[in-house]
């Protein structure tokens, strides 16, 4: 179902010369999950600042739930929970006074602002710490703060900049798993940007490539690697032991296997032999080897996930241009 | 009604408690306001040690006995008011030098702005924050010293007396917001709360010592020589005089010696033709008012613009994290 909740229509910003942002376009439904992926410095930051309505896109139009982010901002704050990269409470009061604080500035009068706050700290799982100084709070600690923070004012959608830089492994998957638990139970729509690929990969519904600016490809897992892949999705690894027959070459494999489908390219490489494939076809290459009389020694299969997307775009250059 | 009333918050309401009461905790200004308690003990204490000495009667001022507890002293300290505007500066630049860069630096400013407020609702609360704390401590300290006076003189201070050390309160506060300002215009500008204080004090530094110097090296350079009209030489002294006041330390002493000397009838140059036949009894406080009103404007004047430049500075800015 189609229902745009975020909507960016052909948006750039500049800097002087410097293009952050480049006529992008991107529309984000109800209830996903999605994740902004790139490098540093791709302009992923620069667009949330213009979707929370805190810089002003040099052209385009940016829209949250209906609204204009330029033009209202105030109504979109109200609606948008916004955790920035690197987010900094108040050193000086606890946990709870610093949620308090933001439930007050978004309307709530004290009583009720203190109840929501309690409520959200138990839920991030800060229960224990709530009356400690965030300034003794720890980098993990405080990103789930800032998780409560964001949804203290029951948002419709939230934004998280890069909400997992810095913590450990652990917290990581606690803080993305409890992400993703929101996200679902309160059907809340999530933007998050990462320029880590796990993490991304872990969580999101829908991942779109960010790149200088522009986004390269966006949709789930399976369709940018159709999309981004001109080559397999799969790597399977084979070595065989001739036994009594003359050694067996690539080119010979290749006819081998050639009655199955979806086979891209055989190369042999020091006696081990890779396939690429767009589909799993593991089982059926082992047959085919077997019924020829080989003897099978190994076979392994490799699944191309984000990473070699990732690879492929950000550290292999654009070879596919 | 009170408890309907108070269901609705008012953001901005939040964001001025929440900053008075960051500063009243803060130990920044637990420093400075030891510092001015104490010189103004001092003073107070300069000022009633010989005080039967300075209300002999004789001079037009001597029917104000409370007025001379601000403004009198024995020589061992300054006096009150001397004290207030020296110190006074430095409290107002002190409250205001880190109140934007440091939200920026700590990574507050970005969440707080992602929050449904307006964007000047952080700099006038800030604002505002700092005069409300700054407005009873001035107040505060004034009927400390009128208190005291109480006391130890046994005579109450008439109305017109009341009424010249609350206006005096006033403008105290006006010249405290302007320095406040000033530091809050550094504060938006200059990334470091560093850098910010240094400017702030730097300026300070600048109007108290240097800028008499340059106006006096600039005076000696243009003086007439010695044979000239009464009326170049009135012109000439206007000059240099308006070249003071472009110093708002010259500004604030003008006011408060004015208010707190009933005599002072002219801030200019008066001939003997005007002086001739004069009585030297002390101004009402209506007339004294118009004497300084000038002055009260320009300061407030001053204020007002550096506040705007600070509003245009960081409405348009971009905020980002850190």
């Amino acid at each position: 179902m189609d229902n745009p909740v975020i909507q960016l229509n052909g948006i750039s910003k500049k800097y002087g010369d410097f293009t952050a942002v480049n006529d992008l376009d991107l529309s984000i439904n109800k209830g996903e999950i999605f994740g902004l992926l790139g490098p540093n410095g791709a302009g992923k930051s620069t667009t949330i600042l213009m979707l929370m309505g805190l810089t002003e896109p040099s052209s385009g139009s940016v829209s949250v739930c209906g609204i204009n982010s330029t033009s209202k901002p105030i109504a979109v704050k109200k609606k948008v929970g916004y955790l920035p990269e690197d987010v900094g409470f108040y050193d000086d009061l606890s946990g709870l006074d610093n949620l308090i604080y933001t439930a007050r500035l978004n309307g709530f009068d004290y009583s009720t602002a203190k109840e929501k706050a309690g409520e959200l700290l138990e839920r991030v799982g800060l229960g224990n710490d709530k009356n400690k100084k965030t300034g003794k709070y720890s980098k993990g600690m405080r990103q789930r703060l800032g998780l409560a923070d964001v949804l203290i004012k029951n948002p419709e959608v939230i934004i998280l900049d890069e909400p997992t830089t810095g913590i450990d492994p652990k917290g990581v998957i606690e803080l993305l798993s409890l992400i993703k638990k929101l996200s679902v139970e309160q059907n809340i729509t999530v933007l998050f940007s990462s320029h880590n690929l796990h993490q991304v990969q872990q969580v999101c519904d829908r991942v779109g490539i960010f790149v200088s600016g522009k986004i390269l490809a966006e949709g789930n897992i399976k369709e940018l690697s159709q999309k981004l892949f001109t080559h397999g999705m799969y790597l399977i690894e084979l070595r065989i032991d001739s036994g009594d027959k003359s050694p067996i070459g690539s080119e010979e494999l290749e006819k081998l296997l050639a009655p199955i489908e979806d086979i891209q390219k055989v190369s042999a490489d020091n006696g081990l032999f890779q396939i690429e494939c767009s589909s799993d076809i593991s089982s059926s290459i082992a047959k085919k080897v077997i019924e020829a009389d080989y003897k099978l020694n190994l076979l392994s299969k490799k699944e191309y996930g984000l990473d070699a997307i990732y690879n492929r775009y950000f550290e292999g250059g654009l070879s596919d241009d | 009604m009170i408890s309907i009333a108070t269901k609705q918050t008012n953001p901005f309401g939040v964001i001025v408690s929440k900053e008075i009461s960051d500063t009243v905790k803060s130990w920044k200004f637990i420093i400075m306001v030891a510092l001015v308690l104490l010189t103004c003990m001092g003073s107070l204490y300069a000022a009633l040690d010989d005080f039967s000495a300075a209300i002999k009667g004789g001079s037009a001022d001597d029917d104000f006995f409370f007025l001379k507890l601000y403004t009198h002293s024995n020589g061992t300290l300054p006096s009150f008011l001397v004290f207030i505007s020296f110190l006074g500066p430095l409290l107002g630049i002190s409250m205001g030098f880190d109140s934007i860069n440091t939200e920026q630096n700590k990574g507050t400013l970005s969440r707080l702005l992602a929050q449904p407020i307006y964007r000047d609702y952080i700099l006038n609360a800030k604002f505002l924050a700092a005069l409300t704390i700054l407005s009873y401590l001035f107040i505060g300290l004034s009927l400390q010293v009128l208190g005291f006076g109480l006391i130890f003189i046994g005579i109450p201070p008439t109305t017109d007396e009341l009424m010249r050390i609350i206006i005096f309160s006033i403008v105290n506060i006006i010249y405290v917001g302007f320095w406040l300002n000033l530091s809050i215009l550094f504060s938006v500008k200059f990334r470091q709360a560093a850098t910010s204080a240094l400017a702030g004090i730097s300026v300070w530094l600048f109007f108290t010592i240097f800028y008499s110097m340059i106006v006096n090296l600039i005076a000696k350079g243009l003086a007439p020589v010695r044979f000239i009209s009464e009326n170049q030489m009135v012109s000439f002294q206007r000059f240099v005089q308006n070249l003071m006041r472009f110093n708002p330390g010259q500004l604030f002493n003008d006011v408060t010696t004015t208010l707190l000397r009933p005599s002072v009838r002219s801030l200019g140059p008066l001939t003997t033709e005007q002086t001739i036949g004069a009585i030297p009894n002390p101004l009402p406080l209506g007339q004294s008012l118009m004497l300084v009103w000038p002055q009260v404007v320009a300061l407030i004047g001053g204020t007002l613009m550096f506040f705007a430049i600070a509003y245009t500075i960081f409405m348009r800015r971009e905020i980002r994290s850190r």
